[in-house]
């Protein structure tokens, strides 16, 4: 399943255990929490300021997928996009922290937790993040850890 | 809603099913995750995956889409009994989330969600905390995605 890959993409041995990088910000709008909601969350907190702040999170908030998505996007935009990934096979655990709120400039801390070789597959690796997302004034809103699979260079010099 | 009373442990809900067409995939992941795999036939095909594949986070947005409107359904009917009905609380997150199979263009899949545990919040003695599995199966019965969530439901006795 394995392809030739570009000397310039990342591949397993690029994710050594410790910090990888904080990546951002990317400020969020009104208009994006809404649009996104009105299509995968359709909840009064996240769609009306009104019934928002009668709500436990006191203001409007971005659904949590949001948030999940728009990380996802940062983290394609800023590693992902140039890793010789092959997918994920899921989220270990994830904590949604804080609200997000109109305007939030989202910044990402990410930690390699975990590196290691596949036993069912070895010429990728499993490479476990702990990713941060955080607001503006450095409050944590999510907190995931959360797998990738990843081509090892080995395999990619080898073709 | 339901109140945090009126669920119990073991009761399974079909939630709804929805198609996933190459259009809506290639949307979603030329928002949120343009992945070479989500974006384009021929590179789905050379993937692990076998074929255009949903990105995860648009499954588990979908997932989330249909307990929505499940929930909504539920409120409607309830206040159409002239029934009281509870808010539904935010989520403090989830764990065990599985991207068990890939969502390919032009399946379908069908969520259910089932009470695994609840226990009352020690910080809002108006909510309780039920954690619930998600589960969901394509058309040909198999498992596809599945994740363990967490979410405050409000008591009856909320308005003390």
């Amino acid at each position: 399943m394995s392809k030739p890959i570009h000397m310039t993409m990342l591949t397993f041995e690029d994710f050594p255990p410790g910090r990888f990088g904080s990546f951002g910000p990317r400020r969020v709008s009104r208009e994006e929490i809404i649009a996104f909601a009105a299509e995968f969350d359709p909840q009064p907190m996240h769609l009306d300021e009104e019934a928002a702040a009668q709500s436990m999170l006191k203001g409007l908030a971005a659904s949590g997928w949001h948030l999940c998505s728009i990380m996802m996007r940062m983290m394609f935009d800023f590693y992902i996009g140039r890793t010789a990934s092959l997918g994920s096979p899921g989220v270990n655990e994830l904590r949604w922290l804080a609200p997000l709120r109109p305007g939030d400039d989202v910044t990402i801390d990410v930690d390699v937790a975990e590196a290691r070789v596949s036993r069912s597959r070895p010429e990728t690796g499993i490479v476990t993040f702990r990713t941060t997302a955080r607001n503006g004034s450095g409050q944590a809103l999510c907190e995931m850890v959360s797998p990738i699979i990843v081509q090892r260079r080995a395999d990619v010099t080898a073709e | 809603m339901r109140f945090f009373e009126d669920f119990e442990i073991g009761q399974r809900r079909e939630v709804g099913s929805f198609t996933f067409t190459a259009e809506l995939i290639k949307k979603f992941a030329g928002q949120f995750d343009p992945q070479r795999f989500h974006l384009d036939e021929e590179e789905g095909r050379k993937s692990l995956f076998g074929g255009l594949a949903a990105s995860g986070w648009h499954v588990a947005s979908v997932c989330m889409k249909l307990l929505v409107a499940d929930g909504q359904r539920q409120t409607e009917a309830a206040l159409a009994r002239g029934e009281e009905v509870a808010a539904l609380g935010p989520s403090p997150g989830f764990r065990e989330l599985r991207w068990i199979r890939p969502v390919l263009a032009g399946d379908t899949i069908s969520f259910a969600s089932e009470i695994v545990s609840k226990r009352l919040s020690e910080k809002r003695p108006q909510w309780g905390v039920l954690e619930a599995r998600h589960t969901g199966t394509n058309q040909r019965g198999e498992l596809a995605f599945s994740v363990l969530a967490t979410a405050f439901g409000q008591r009856r006795n909320a308005a003390e």
